[in-house]
């Protein structure tokens, strides 16, 4: 990794504050490779029309590119069946279809569902919603000090019984990579469908959902260096037969009479409406970019990378990285001693240097954590030492100023 | 000086890292929860009124240097002044960290000018000044959205 893929990204090369940029906030949205840009230009330009509808040439080449880029998505997350491969706005839309759709026919009053404490709000919400509308029971799955999921407490849970289990493939609070395959199985022992949100996991290799143990897998195209505005839900086909269509209109059906419509098969089903088609062309772009730049590399390089941070931040006085669980994804969540976030955040902004601060939406994990707040700094592909070290230099303003 | 300078003054450091008046009253006639929703931050405000004046300001919670700045002048300030007196206040900091123009002399409060060179830091400075706002006019909750 190199000067040659950030030479890809023209986003890098701007100057804030007079300061070159260095990005360490990949975990909230990732940058975008020229060879996305390009593909939804030319997409635009040569392309456009709306999907399966019309028979006329341009609406066949953008039928063949966002099928095109259905495939490519199928292919990431392990050759699974491009039907089971459902285009939405983002991980937050697909959990909400999930709760919505799945939730809203399976649960009853008295069900259980667990959900992970450590997760984003948008794991936790839709199905506290969901809980309430059915007189369902939402309970926490607890975490340990290192942000790791306590196993044996979730076993005692699952005891209980539970409908469903919602647990993210890593955490974007703390960093943690979860074993899901793990929590996966418990769950299915019990009969409990397993919902994954995959917004961070999904993004530092292919997660290969069907080994993981899924029964639903979530995730966005902005954090994997595709455009805003796409997302996309795969389950396996037991679980999509249990779901009725989230939203309903044009697309998504196969007929329609006053006295009643039946609905196209998967993945139609539950795409209705004109979907965002130049961003799932954006997405395949994307998909396609990261191979050829070679996974394999990808992840040697973010894990030697992870660990040069870690390191760095232990020699910062007064700093603590929280959630020291392994396996993890490339993050650190840190507090300096006696200085808020926000204002770290603040003084490193004007170092040129993008860090997120704040609950980093798990509200609940940053109190289970005992913390309002922490600052969080998150490599990817196109992280270099450099920005570790710029970091750790901004670090020693931070302190001068406000220590 | 740097706006980073404008914007962590020594006034504001002072305050932010030695609050005055954060402490419990069990005994005010007002009080009110405030959030930050952005970034998680929560203040509880109490007031305790003496007739028309306000008598007693006191504030709990955490938050950053600025929030916590910005609560801890903002009991020191208001004490002395009627309902209305305040609401002024309120409106001449909220144009001041926002960049407006304001007619006000602003006195002590004029530390907090540097906030406007910093659009994402605004909801910081009124956190309190809202919770404290809506404590008056009889609400329970407040946010700076």
């Amino acid at each position: 990794m190199n000067d040659a893929i950030r030479a890809q990204f023209p986003a890098l090369s701007a100057t804030v504050h007079g300061r070159p940029l260095v990005w360490l906030d990949s975990a909230a949205t990732a940058h975008k490779p020229m060879a996305v840009l390009d593909a939804m230009n030319v997409a635009a330009a040569t392309s456009y029309a709306n999907v399966h509808r019309g028979v006329h040439e341009l609406a066949v080449r953008a039928t063949a590119a966002y099928e095109g880029a259905r495939a490519d998505v199928a292919r990431f997350l392990g050759d699974v069946d491009v039907r089971d491969v459902v285009f939405t706005r983002g991980t937050t839309e697909s959990l909400n279809l999930v709760a919505r759709a799945w939730g809203d026919r399976h649960l009853r009053a008295g069900s259980r569902v667990l959900v992970g404490q450590m997760e984003h709000h948008s794991a936790i919400v839709p199905w506290q919603e969901a809980a309430k509308r059915a007189g369902a029971e939402l309970v926490a799955i607890p975490f340990t000090a290192d942000a790791v999921y306590d196993l044996e407490r979730y076993a005692q849970l699952l005891e209980g019984g539970a409908a469903v289990v919602v647990v993210a493939h890593a955490s974007n609070a703390f960093g943690t990579v979860h074993p899901v395959a793990k929590m996966a199985a418990m769950a299915h022992s019990v009969g409990a469908k397993v919902v994954v949100d995959g917004a961070q996991g999904a993004v530092h290799g292919p997660p290969r959902v069907a080994e993981l143990g899924a029964d639903f897998y979530a995730l966005s195209g902005h954090k994997l260096y595709g455009p805003t505005g796409i997302g996309v839900l795969w389950a396996r086909p037991d679980a999509w037969e249990e779901t009725p269509p989230f939203l309903h209109g044009g697309e998504m059906i196969r007929s329609v009479r006053f006295s009643g419509t039946t609905y196209a098969d998967r993945p139609a089903r539950y795409e209705a409406g004109t979907p965002p088609i130049l961003e799932a062309i954006g997405l395949g772009a994307a998909i396609r970019w990261l191979e050829g730049v070679g996974w394999n590399a990808i992840v040697a390089h973010e894990t030697g990378l992870t660990a040069y941070l870690l390191d760095a931040l232990d020699t910062v006085p007064g700093l603590t990285w929280i959630g020291r669980g392994a396996p993890r994804v490339p993050l650190a969540s840190f507090v300096l001693d006696g200085i808020h976030p926000h204002d770290v955040g603040s003084v490193l902004d004007r170092e040129g240097i993008a860090v997120r601060t704040g609950h980093h939406c798990a509200q609940p994990a940053m109190e289970a954590m005992g913390r309002v707040a922490t600052t969080r700094a998150s490599l990817g592909v196109t992280s270099v030492p450099g920005d570790v070290d710029a970091l750790v230099a901004g670090l020693a303003v931070v302190r001068r100023r406000l220590g | 000086m740097s706006e980073l300078d404008d914007l962590y003054q020594e006034v504001i450091l002072d305050h932010g890292r030695r609050p005055r008046n954060r402490r419990a009253m069990p005994d005010g006639s007002h009080r009110c929860d405030g959030y930050n929703p952005l970034c998680g931050d929560h203040v509880l405000v109490a007031v305790r009124m003496d007739g028309e004046a306000i008598a007693d300001v006191a504030f709990e919670g955490e938050g950053c240097a600025i929030c916590m700045a910005s609560a801890s002048l903002m009991t020191e300030i208001v004490r002395g002044h009627t309902v209305p007196e305040f609401d002024q206040a309120f409106d001449a900091v909220r144009a001041l960290v926002r960049g407006e123009p304001g007619s006000q002399e602003m006195g002590k409060l004029a530390v907090f000018g540097g906030v406007a060179a910093f659009p994402m830091r605004v909801k910081c400075a009124t956190l309190a000044w809202h919770t404290a706002k809506a404590a008056l006019h009889g609400a329970t909750e407040a946010t700076t959205e």
